[in-house]
């Protein structure tokens, strides 16, 4: 894979995770011709695209956008069930995923799909050990938290759907 | 300055903005105070406000500022401020940047923590935007760890290797050992990050690859278990095992089997079960259905299994889903070369994937049906592709005008079937087709004597239609002219004749000439089309010669000046417009290549072996030569358009009539030559000698002008080859000599060979010349000289 994106139907970026290296405005130029070539595609049409040389897969889920580009050898359908995956993946983390979710917690996406995926090639298939490898990264994070309050420093912790948001911030006095 | 908020809030704001004025004023704000912050001393919110940064750079404003935080965060001790700064170096930095540098010793550092996330983490980030030099200084390390740790960090020192090797392909030998033990583990995700970093180690060294061969028995062990074993819900994707570890396997054994024989049999048995056993009803099982079938034709598979590839994706075909028809598709492409039978079974399936409204489907259907045009189906795929060519998507227009062009010139079951394709295609998309379509139509319509009257009905009446369509404008302007006779006869044997008059013809060309959609280049068709008429047409001459003087001073160049010539033509040259403007000869395909500013001696070689076509007249032709003869004449005037309007134009060839009136005078102006024996002037042989025979005719064309035609034949009983003449004369005569008709000289005076040479004596000295002939006969070369004193006819 070369790189993915996540974005909404008007065409916010909501992730950008690249597997090759590009300047600035080069990735600013790819997305542009992402959104466009994707968001025109009519509702019923094919999941596979041809751009440049890269096939571009991408598949729709509710809001969001995901579209990804595949080199020569890649397996379009296999494409398909990696974004299909990678839904599930959040879609378990989160409890019933949607768009809020992924943009007021865009670092917690970046963590699930760096769980998942690395360098461009799948890293885990079981879905298993990769909410299992999330959960203990949290933890360990959380235990730092901990520790570090007793210190008194800024203090950091996720959105949970669930209840509003709570900030916590201790100030050293 | 308000205290920074948090990030949560930060983003609500953002959302909040009703107008991208106020979203960047927040944005401003806030960045502004990221920067106070990161100025000051460790304050515990920093992964905080990198994270706000983070975010605000994905909405696509600048972050840069943040990359020197990035680094200091990742060299903190804290997880969370890692976690974040690693984030932001995979988004900030690339290996272009120089601060990615920086981070190269943290990630070592990072690289043996205790800590296993803590490593992961540098694994991944060196993995995402890791540098060739980042990557040979910690290629070791890596190594270090694909042998000793957890399968956690395995799995991820797996593709952190590929990674390495992508960047510096060296470094594959260091980890082809780590690779090969790693394949007895039991942990998928190794398993897969394994399969990985040995497909790109024998993709790139095909040493690596004879080693890696040995492999095929475990992998296919592999592939075994995950196909057969029962229900893992760890794995399981839709009753598919594993499916991401299957392709992968799938596509190692495809390279390992490429070219080998032996690694091919022992993958036999596997894929014949996995083709057979896959459950095919869910995308997930295609997949695999699909990496299966490329492998099974990419290597050596025995005939049965090819089969039953093959059979796999024209099932594909026939699914309801477009995404597997679209796959299927890209597959028959690839082996429509090799398996162009198999291919051609599904032919029907692929032509109706034609009228599929999905636009990637329709480009592939019509690649492939391209591909699958042949003698025995091109009547009913030329209907197919007609039809597609009236309603498809203007992108792909270009590409099927040419691609059924293509097709009709290689496959053309008949001339009119050629004719008719072509002219089909040009009135439905002339806009899309290449320049060269119209010279080629041109000349196969030259070509096709017979169906001339037909030609020309037809493209008349396409005419008055529609004038918009610029090729077919210009191929129906240049027909009109040629045949307008044809046209006005009002017989036609292959369809039914148009009942038009001089008139009708002559208002339909002008209609071209005065129509604001005409281009220029047609424009001028149009005008030379009329100018032909003049001899074709009795009534209107007239109405020719009013049209044409109005052009006379036309704005644009080009017609202004044709029309002027064509003046010219009316009023000076009247005697020889009948012969100008003569039906064309046919043209050569190498002809055609060339413009008015080549030599002549290119022309004479090329219409050398020009074999004369039924129905015109009977002579050898050299109209390059005529043609710096007309230029002379009128002037010099060049013609830069396309070579078939420069035949049309002025400077059109002549045919010689031996029977015309108009003959005797053309040859007299133009030095007219004639390399058949019944010559009407009067010759006089100036040498005879062991069989070689020089005669002359001289013609005087000016004052001071004259043309010298030197015959030479052989009545030897050998050939002779290599005959070139020389020649000199007194130093204030101007001598030009044209390029002679040939160099061989048949025996027995089958043929003979003429050189023309162009005196000028201004002076008007007497005329002497000396002519140096030189010829290999017999296999030696002789030389004689011979001296003219006289010329008869001066």
């Amino acid at each position: 894979m070369r790189f993915l994106l996540l974005f909404s139907r008007q065409g916010k970026m909501r992730l950008q995770k690249w597997f090759m290296p590009l300047t600035e405005r080069e990735k600013k130029k790819v997305m542009r011709d992402m959104m466009m070539l994707v968001l025109a595609r009519p509702p019923r049409s094919s999941n596979f695209l041809q751009w440049r040389d890269l096939k571009i897969v991408y598949k729709r889920y509710a809001s969001l956008y995901f579209c990804a580009a595949l080199e020569e050898h890649d397996n379009e359908l296999l494409a398909l069930e990696v974004l299909h995956r990678y839904v599930e993946l959040l879609d378990k983390y989160f409890g019933n995923v949607c768009e809020l979710d992924i943009i007021f917690n865009f670092e917690k996406a970046y963590f699930i799909l760096d769980e998942f995926l690395m360098g461009g090639e799948v890293l885990e298939t079981s879905k298993i050990a990769v909410g299992v490898s999330m959960e203990e990264a949290d933890t360990l994070q959380e235990v730092q938290y901990k520790l570090s309050k007793t210190f008194g420093h800024w203090s950091f912790s996720h959105y949970s759907r669930s209840c509003c948001v709570i900030s916590r911030r201790w100030r050293s006095t | 300055m308000s205290p920074s908020i948090p990030l949560q809030e930060m983003i609500r704001a953002i959302r909040s903005a009703r107008t991208q004025c106020e979203e960047r004023g927040v944005i401003q704000r806030e960045c502004a105070a990221i920067r106070a912050q990161f100025r000051q001393a460790d304050n515990g919110a920093r992964s905080h406000n990198l994270a706000k940064l983070l975010y605000v750079h994905m909405l696509g404003y600048p972050a840069h500022f943040g990359q020197m935080e990035c680094v200091r965060m990742i060299a903190s001790p804290r997880y969370s401020e890692k976690r974040v700064g690693y984030l932001g170096a995979m988004m900030l930095l690339d290996e272009k940047q120089d601060a990615s540098l920086l981070i190269t010793n943290s990630i070592k550092n990072d690289l043996s923590h205790s800590n296993q996330y803590v490593q992961s983490l540098a694994l991944c980030t060196l993995a995402c935007m890791g540098s060739a030099e980042m990557c040979r200084d910690l290629a070791p390390e890596i190594d270090r760890l694909l042998r000793a740790s957890n399968s956690y960090i395995k799995k991820k020192a797996a593709l952190c290797a590929v990674h390495i090797v992508r960047k510096v392909h060296e470094l594959g030998e260091l980890f082809a050992p780590a690779a090969r033990s790693l394949l007895t583990e039991k942990n998928h995700g190794v398993l897969h990050g394994a399969v990985v970093l040995i497909t790109e180690l024998c993709e790139r060294n095909p040493e690596a690859l004879e080693r890696f061969r040995k492999t095929v028995p475990d992998l296919v062990q592999i592939m075994k278990g995950l196909v057969i074993s029962g229900y893992s819900p760890e794995h399981d994707v839709a009753g598919i095992s594993d499916p991401f570890l299957q392709v992968r396997i799938l596509r190692l054994l495809r390279i390992l089997g490429r070219h080998s024989e032996t690694a091919s049999d022992a993958m036999n048995d596997l894929l014949a079960q996995v083709a057979t056993n896959t459950d095919s009803t869910k995308t997930v099982g295609n997949a695999v259905l699909y990496e299966t079938v490329l492998t099974v034709l990419d290597i050596k598979s025995e005939s049965g299994l090819r089969v039953l590839a093959v059979n796999i994706l024209g099932r594909f075909l026939l699914n309801n889903d477009r995404n597997i028809r679209y796959i299927a598709m890209m597959s028959l492409q690839k082996i429509v070369g090799t398996d162009h039978n198999a291919v051609q079974r599904h032919r029907g399936t692929i032509v109706d994937c034609l009228k599929d409204h999905d636009a990637s489907v329709k480009r592939r259907a019509l690649e492939l049906s391209l591909a699958l045009v042949s003698a025995s189906n091109i009547r009913s795929m030329m209907k197919e592709l007609l039809l597609f060519l009236s309603s498809c998507p203007p992108e792909l227009r270009a590409q099927t005008a040419s691609g059924i062009f293509n097709a009709a010139e290689r496959y053309a079951p008949s001339q009119r079937w050629h004719i008719d394709t072509i002219l089909h295609v040009l009135t439905t998309a002339g806009g899309d087709v290449r320049d060269e379509t119209v010279p080629n139509l041109i000349q196969l319509i030259t070509n096709t004597s017979e169906l001339h009257c037909y030609t020309v009905h037809k493209l008349y009446r396409a005419l008055l239609t529609d004038i918009s369509q610029q090729p077919l404008v210009q191929v129906a302007c240049w027909c009109i002219g040629e045949y307008g006779d044809l046209l006005l006869k009002g017989e036609c044997q292959e369809t039914e004749p148009a009942q038009v008059t001089e008139d009708d013809v002559l208002d339909s060309l002008e209609t071209v000439l005065q129509s604001h959609m005409s281009a220029p280049a047609t424009r001028g068709f149009a005008l030379t089309a009329t100018m032909k008429l003049s001899t074709r047409i009795t009534d209107n001459v007239d109405r020719i010669r009013s049209i044409v003087s109005i052009y006379g001073s036309c704005i644009d160049v080009e017609l202004q000046q044709r029309a002027v010539e064509y003046n010219a033509l009316f009023k000076k040259y009247d005697h020889m417009r009948a012969a100008v403007l003569e039906r064309m000869p046919v043209i050569e395909k190498n002809s055609l290549g060339q413009t008015n500013g080549e030599s002549a001696v290119e022309a004479i070689k090329a219409v050398q072996p020009a074999t004369v076509k039924q129905g015109e007249p009977p002579l050898p032709l050299q109209p390059a030569n005529q043609v710096c003869d007309l230029l002379d004449l009128l002037g010099g005037s060049e013609e830069p358009l396309q070579p078939s309007s420069v035949q049309s134009g002025t400077a059109s060839g002549l045919p010689i009539n031996n029977s015309s009136t108009a003959g005797g005078d053309l040859l007299d102006l133009l030095g007219g030559f004639e390399p058949t024996p019944a010559a009407p002037a009067p010759a006089v042989t100036v040498y005879e000698k062991d069989g070689v025979n020089l005669t002359l005719l001289c013609e005087k064309h000016s004052d001071s002008g004259l043309t010298v035609t030197l015959t030479a034949s052989n009545s030897n009983d050998s050939d002779i080859s290599s005959f070139t003449l020389q020649a000199a004369v007194p130093k204030s005569v101007q001598l030009h000599m044209k390029a002679p008709s040939g160099d061989f000289l048949p025996a027995r005076g089958a043929a003979k060979v003429t050189q023309m040479v162009v005196l000028n004596n201004p002076n008007k000295v007497n005329l002497k010349m000396r002519v140096r002939i030189s010829y290999t006969s017999q296999g030696s070369a002789c030389q004689d000289t011979v001296q003219i004193d006289s010329f008869p006819g001066l």
